[in-house]
């Protein structure tokens, strides 16, 4: 029941990217057309779920270890940076149709800071290792859902006539604004869970 | 001096949006992120303009996170010591400074074609830059969230009251309206830039 409570909250209630304000710039990079939105979102989800993997293996085997907490930024950055690097080599080896189709964000991944971020939130949130990789999908779920939906509403603005000023970034804003405003409908959601599941 | 109005990294190029959007719900918690950030930047800039030299053109990139990151960690150690509370709402976007995409930008387009004073003052400019449009972002989402601007409780800064607290519209404190003022303030500089 934890999990169902984990994957809805990082989703809809606190969702990574509307709530939280992790992955903007892939979010308002790459969503101007629906097929690269979700391109973006099923890369972002295999190296997020990859990356918490890994960097939570080295936080509690190599770090908390040594009593080496402090090197946690500059560790969990270049574990990343390599991750990223080791699935396109792998990618381009193995599949070559999945790395034609992801091939082009897998670069961008390394400095989406949902990647850096999510893994230092399960470290903090104290997760253990099945809830840290149910929380890294969910929250991966929650960002590919936000850059479609998004991805969606722009394709239709390309079509609006608008003020000068307002073309292109403005008005991407403002549509991410009411897009956030619908998610904030969910809030409330997951305390209603835990007095269904029993939790409180 | 370019950095802090005709190449203003938020207004302009549109860099480094998540701690913009993400820690900018008052005026005070907008600058504290603009300064820490300005910190590593100067930092990072002055650190990358002198080894330049020595580091190999293939693990360039790599070689720069790795400093900045070191830069990151030693501003986390200073600002747990210093200002726990200021740390403590910032929260993730201070580990996040790292992947902030106008540290590493001005890492590879100014500090590696530079020398070590010029890459100074370009910190200095960005990071003003970045400062100050993180300022304005947060006091507009301040003023219409709560009616007060400035105001801090861990310093005991009343702040200055411009309309009633009764009138403050919680919203723009909340995640959407960092998005709506975002939006309206990047037109209206598009206006002004026209003009």
């Amino acid at each position: 029941m934890e999990y169902i409570l984990i994957f809805i909250t990082a989703i809809f209630v606190n969702n990574v990217v509307l709530a939280q304000f992790l992955g903007i710039c892939p979010f308002l990079g790459v969503s101007k057309k629906v097929s690269t939105a979700a391109g973006m979102g099923a890369a972002v989800t295999f190296v997020l779920t990859l990356a918490t993997i890994v960097t939570y293996i080295v936080q509690k085997f190599v770090l908390d270890a040594n009593g080496l907490g402090y090197l946690q930024t500059i560790a969990f950055i270049l574990i990343i940076a390599a991750l990223v690097q080791m699935v396109e080599i792998i990618l381009k080896k193995v599949s070559p149709s999945l790395y034609q189709a992801l091939g082009v964000f897998l670069p961008l991944i390394t400095t989406n800071c949902c990647i850096l971020g999510v893994a230092i939130l399960v470290i903090q949130k104290d997760y253990d290792l099945l809830h840290g990789i149910v929380y890294a999908i969910s929250t991966a779920i929650g960002f590919a859902l936000a850059m479609i939906v998004f991805a969606g509403l722009r394709e239709q603005l390309s079509l609006v006539k608008l003020p000068k000023a307002m073309n292109g970034m403005p008005i991407a804003l403002v549509t991410a604004g009411l897009l956030a405003m619908a998610f904030m409908g969910f809030s409330g959601v997951d305390g209603g869970l835990k007095i269904l599941f029993g939790l409180e | 001096m370019n950095g802090i109005v005709k190449e203003n990294p938020t207004f302009v190029l549109l860099l480094g949006m998540c701690p913009t959007l993400g820690t900018t719900s008052s005026a005070i918690n907008g600058l504290s992120m603009g300064l820490a950030t300005m910190f590593v930047l100067i930092l990072s800039n002055l650190l990358i303009s002198l080894i330049k030299n020595l580091i190999p053109d293939m693990v360039r990139i790599p070689s720069y996170i790795v400093v900045i990151a070191s830069l990151v960690t030693v501003l986390q150690m200073l600002m747990q010591a210093y200002v726990p509370s200021i740390y403590a709402t910032l929260g993730l976007f201070i580990p996040l400074i790292v992947v902030n995409c106008i540290i590493l930008g001005r890492a590879e387009a100014f500090a590696a074609k530079n020398g070590p004073v010029a890459s100074i003052f370009d910190g200095i400019g960005i990071g003003l830059g970045f400062s100050l449009a993180l300022t304005i972002l947060g006091a507009v989402r301040e003023l219409l969230g709560t009616g007060v601007v400035f105001k801090s409780d861990d310093f005991g800064i009343p702040g200055i009251t411009l309309q009633g607290e009764d009138y403050g519209m919680l919203i723009f404190v909340l995640a959407p309206g960092a998005f709506l003022i975002l939006g309206y303030l990047i037109a209206i500089v598009n206006k002004l830039r026209k003009a």
